[in-house]
């Protein structure tokens, strides 16, 4: 019909290959947005034989449905082909970190998860019959199909070894994504410049250019991104998440490791949280001569108090946590239960959910043991928690002869911040004596054992720890050069010292 | 939270997290806030106007009288009994003594519902001092100078500003300043220092609280007579960084304008505090859940069963032996005439000269203000720094809102905002129409879109908003004010009358409200003949 010249001829050749290779890429991005919701679903809800499994179901009938959809399309194949590689590009782009944004907001997930899947192979089931319809005036029947479907085939092969091989440890999960959608409307686009001018594509390259940029300003974010999906960040998987009024806690577990964290911050590592809590515990215990009556500040994952009823004198435990949705979290529990060792159910724990700060000054009772076990010095609502009128207000809690420790963070990352919990205690009135140990998932962290007379260097440690030792008691009281006392301000309510040169001291740390 | 294992942002990633998550979070329907209204007694007030009370039925003798139980009454109260002067009485309108700094509470907090916080102290107050001392907010003496309680003290973080989208520490921007507005604030920072640091030659401070103690010096009064916009402008201070901040003091401070207020008054703002402590933490100020009702409830309760309250007074004459008060008692809906040797009128201008039968003086206006008591199921947050006492927004119309419970717990959950605004943008008068004609649900909406403005991360966890109205809430300190209609009106005070408010000094502070109620004791208890060592 028209003019057959050279240039648009070569124009022709080079739409088809291109079209070809749309196939490729059509076929790579699907399995890859598919690996990526799988991978996803089983990091995030766990079991990932089920998740895997239903995902690749739920794509492939989705494909199915796409496919027999295409049946309805009568005309202008190319334009719709062009429309469905936009589409994918962006729901497909966007779909990893859309996961992982949306998880901690939504309420049933699944529905949200299933639904994206479908979208996608919707889409791609779509693309495939349409392409065979495109291409079916270049080639004849047999051909079209077999380099097709030969296409799609090697572009399944291309996703899956790159996925894990190449993608996942050096990209991560969102950026593939945004790159993957990249590559779809860069296809997108490419069929625009070469599509014979006649059809009006205004508004699809308008769309793809969109498109495109969303995606780029995506990639360039990323880093910003992951740090709002809080879940991506967590480098395990995710068990259980809420969110209370006062914090975000996060459950993770990778093989026999369960890890807490509030806020971002680890708590625990299963595998050597008995370091910590021994070490924070019995030193306190095994200075007062018959421990009776123990209170026990923060440490609502009932640790502390697991080690505590090991000391058979322990009659009453108190309690104090602020935030009912960690208690609950942890009596109700089977799995945590059993790392507490029931000590949140026991019956001599009395379990109160209050803030410390108020509740320390309104009780009048007395504890021969005080353990403070207060998250770090992040902000100035934990740091309140630290100054001389919050150890002065404690003070008068302390039955002679009793003593009370403080976990006072790291003296290695942080030593002003630690040296200034000793300084501050003892301007309350404390005599004090400083120890540290080594706790692999937290690094060299330190505590202070704090008396109303010297807590002196020996302790009687209950038979059976698995990691304190008299040795190892002993030894923690020695300090280092590279941790030694340095001169510190005191941390009071109107300056907060503490949390200041906390924040500065680790953000050096951490670069 | 111990250590950060692994990931090196993590300590980081919460913060940002929940941001994302409350924005995208943000539900479209709006559900109008519940919440009560009040305000002082206005229906009261209108019938003192209108002269409609029922003549006496009784009368009862009582040595001295104080007419009104705001800060300056109370305090008037409290000096006489440190002279060991215990036979009087103090009557109050509202069912509630405190005036102005009043306080609720509700199952969440105790809230302020005017004043809020007493700035330390300047060592010249030592009346006040004395007095806090025996309240226990001052706990012991160091090197001659007042320990505070700490617990009483602003915990830090005491302020932050909303600047660029971003919380800042402390009430001036300090980011994308350009060098006009750098080069004005130094000068003006200078500038106020200088001011603060002055002296006259007796020794008397340039600018002192309470200003009574100030130095005379002419040039510094003449300060009195421009407005401090006008000053600002000689000084060609045009930085609009600094002129929006020195906006928001007047506003704070005096409900007002700078363009209205005096230069003498602005400056004053920022060079006459000096706070006189042992802790070096001079700049700042002692706050309470309930905000200064802490004080006015301490006060109150050493006066005892002393307050009467529902009882206005509506008419004062001197007669043959003293003075004569008429007073309307609402629960029993009578009036008693009190016959006292001498009568300390603490309430402010407009009604005290009503009840002699004298004409007020036109010189006197006073800035309306509105208050909201906003209960939140969670802690504000926002981008940048943390949550403070005092949290401000540069783009917002309102002086933003204070946190109940930051002085009583460490961690804020649910709480209650007292949000403040000044009705300062238009004639009082008209303000104060606005403020009764408006709705109180156009109001509360009003409140809540601004605090959403500032915390969209609020949304849905506004429980209620309890609106509260000052008609009169504020003197305002219009050039001329301070220096010659105040003294003016002091110096017409005749015995058996006493008048005590903040308005005669013409700054609305505690400070001052305190420095008049103590004036007003002692000079009532000289006129009676009681002996006394003067606390002024
Ligand atoms: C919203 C707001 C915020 C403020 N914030 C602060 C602050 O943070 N710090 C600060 O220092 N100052 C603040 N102030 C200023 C405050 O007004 C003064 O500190 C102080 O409370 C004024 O006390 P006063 O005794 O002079 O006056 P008022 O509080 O006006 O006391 C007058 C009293 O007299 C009573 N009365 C009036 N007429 C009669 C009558 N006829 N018979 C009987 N009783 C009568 C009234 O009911 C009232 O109780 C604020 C004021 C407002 C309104």
């Amino acid at each position: 019909m028209a003019d057959a010249s050279a240039p648009t001829e070569r124009r022709r050749t080079a739409l088809v290959g291109l079209l070809l290779a749309s196939v490729f890429a059509v076929a790579t991005c699907g399995l890859i947005y598919e690996l990526l919701a799988g991978t996803i679903a089983s990091y995030l809800l766990g079991d990932s034989v089920t998740q895997f499994s239903i995902i690749i179901g739920t794509y492939l009938f989705a494909m199915g449905v796409g496919s027999w959809c295409s049946r309805y399309v009568k005309r202008d194949e190319l334009r719709l082909f062009i429309r469905v590689e936009i589409l994918v590009a962006l729901v497909g782009g966007w779909s990893a970190a859309g996961l992982f944004l949306l998880f901690p907001l939504v309420e049933q997930f699944r529905p949200i998860l299933y639904g994206l899947v479908f979208v996608i192979g919707f889409l791609v089931g779509l693309e495939i019959p349409l392409l065979m319809r495109i291409l079916r005036d270049r080639f004849d029947f047999s051909e079209t199909v077999s380099n097709v479907l030969t296409f799609d085939y090697v572009g399944a092969l291309a996703a899956s070894l790159l996925f894990p091989l190449l993608l996942v440890p050096h990209l991560g999960l969102i950026r593939t994504g945004l790159m993957f959608g990249l590559l779809n409307v860069g296809v997108a686009l490419l069929l625009l410049l070469l599509v014979p001018s006649r059809a009006s594509l205004m508004r699809e390259r308008i769309l793809a250019l969109v498109v495109m940029m969303s995606l780029i300003a995506g990639l360039l974010t990323a880093e910003r991104i992951q740090r709002w999906s809080e879940i991506a960040a967590y480098g395990e998987r995710v068990i259980y998440a809420t969110s209370s009024p006062y914090q975000r806690l996060v459950l993770t577990r990778h093989d026999d490791d369960i890890r807490l964290y509030l806020n971002g911050n680890l708590q625990f590592s299963s595998r050597d949280e008995y370091r910590y809590h021994e070490a924070l515990v019995h030193p306190a215990m095994g200075r007062v001569a018959r421990p009776a009556n123990v209170l026990i500040l923060g440490g609502g994952d009932g640790l502390a108090a697991r080690e505590v009823f090991r000391h058979p004198g322990v009659r009453h435990v108190t309690l104090v946590d602020l935030d009912p949705a960690m208690t609950r979290l942890f009596s109700q529990t089977g799995l945590l239960r059993a790392l507490n060792g029931d000590a949140l159910t026991d019956k001599r724990m009395h379990v109160v959910n209050a803030d410390a700060f108020r509740w320390v000054r309104e009780t009048k009772a007395r504890f021969d043991v005080i353990i403070v076990d207060f998250p770090d010095p992040v902000d100035f609502s934990v740091g309140k928690l630290y100054t001389e009128t919050f150890y002065r207000m404690l003070r008068p809690h302390l039955a002679p002869g009793g003593m009370a420790v403080v976990q006072s963070t790291s003296p290695l990352v942080a030593p002003a911040a630690f040296w200034t919990v000793a300084q501050t205690l003892e301007t309350a009135g404390f005599q004090t004596r400083p120890y540290h140990v080594y706790v692999p998932s937290f690094g060299e962290w330190g505590f202070i054992l704090a008396g109303l007379v010297d807590p002196g260097t020996t302790t009687r440690l209950l038979p059976g720890n698995r990691f304190l030792s008299d040795a190892t008691a002993r030894q923690a009281l020695v300090f280092p050069l590279d941790m030694a006392r340095r001169r510190v301000p005191v941390n009071r309510l109107d300056n907060q010292a503490l949390v200041r040169s906390f924040a500065e001291e680790w953000a050096r740390y951490e670069g | 939270m111990k250590a950060d294992a692994g990931g090196p942002s993590r300590r980081a990633i919460l913060k940002g997290g929940m941001a994302a998550a409350t924005v995208l979070a943000l539900p479209a329907c709006e559900t109008p806030t519940s919440g009560s209204s009040g305000g002082a007694d206005m229906a009261l007030g209108h019938r003192l106007r209108d002269g409609a009370f029922p003549e006496p039925v009784r009368e009862e003798r009582v040595p001295l009288l104080i007419a009104g139980g705001g800060v300056a009454g109370l305090s008037a109260g409290w000096r006489l009994r440190e002279a060991g002067f215990d036979d009087f009485r103090l009557i109050e309108l509202e069912d509630q003594p405190g005036g102005n700094a009043r306080g609720g509470r509700n199952a969440v907090s105790a809230y302020p519902l005017g004043a809020h916080y007493l700035p330390i102290p300047n060592e010249e107050a030592r009346g006040l001092r004395h007095m806090l001392r025996q309240m226990g907010v001052i706990v012991g003496e160091r090197d001659g100078k007042p320990v505070y309680d700490p617990l009483q003290l602003c915990a830090d973080l005491q302020e932050r500003l909303l600047w660029q989208g971003k919380w800042q520490e402390g009430l001036v921007p300090r980011t994308g300043l350009s060098s006009k507005d750098e080069a004005d604030l130094a000068a003006f920072n200078r500038t106020m220092a200088d001011f603060s640091r002055r002296r006259d030659t007796e020794g008397r401070p340039a600018f002192a609280i309470p200003i009574a103690y100030s130095a005379r010096d002419a040039d510094l009064l003449a300060l009195d007579r421009m407005s401090f916009a006008q000053w600002l402008d000689q000084q060609g201070w045009t930085s609009s960084v600094l002129r929006a901040h020195v906006r928001y003091a007047c506003r704070d401070d005096y409900g007002t304008e700078p363009a209205d207020v005096s230069a003498w008054a602005g400056i004053h703002y920022f060079a006459s505090r000096r706070g006189f402590t042992a802790d070096g933490s001079g700049d700042n100020e002692l706050t309470w859940p309930e905000g200064n009702s802490r004080l006015t409830s301490l006060i109150a309760d050493r006066l005892g069963d002393r307050i009467t309250t529902g009882q206005v007074a509506f008419r004062a004459r001197p007669d043959e032996k003293g003075a004569m008060v008429d007073v309307f008692d609402a629960q029993q809906g009578s009036s008693i005439r009190y016959r006292a040797d001498a009568v300390i009128l603490a309430m402010p201008h407009f009604i005290a000269t009503r009840l002699l039968g004298e004409k007020p003086d036109a010189a006197y206006s006073y800035a309306p203000w509105l208050i909201a008591n906003v209960t939140v199921d969670r802690a504000p947050e926002g981008k940048g720094s943390a949550l403070a006492w005092d949290n401000v927004s540069a783009s917002s119309a309102s002086l933003g809102y204070v946190v109940a419970t930051h002085q009583s717990d460490s961690h804020t959950g649910p709480t209650v905002l007292t949000w403040y605004m000044a009705l300062s943008d238009m004639p009082p008068a008209s303000a104060r129409r606005l403020l009764v004609d408006r709705s109180d649900v156009d109001w509360r909406r009003l409140v809540r879109d601004d605090l959403l403005g500032m915390n969209p991360d609020l949304n849905g966890a506004i429980r209620s908003i309890d609106l509260w109205k000052w008609g009169h809430a504020m003197v305002r300190p219009t050039p001329g004010f301070l220096w010659d209609v105040a003294p003016r009106q002091r110096a017409a005070i005749l015995p058996p009358f006493f008048r005590a408010h903040s308005d005669l000094s013409g700054l609305s502070l505690f400070e001052e409200a305190h420095y008049r109620g103590m004036a007003a004791a002692e000079a009532a208890l000289s006129s009676i003949g009681h002996p006394h060592e003067t606390l002024l």
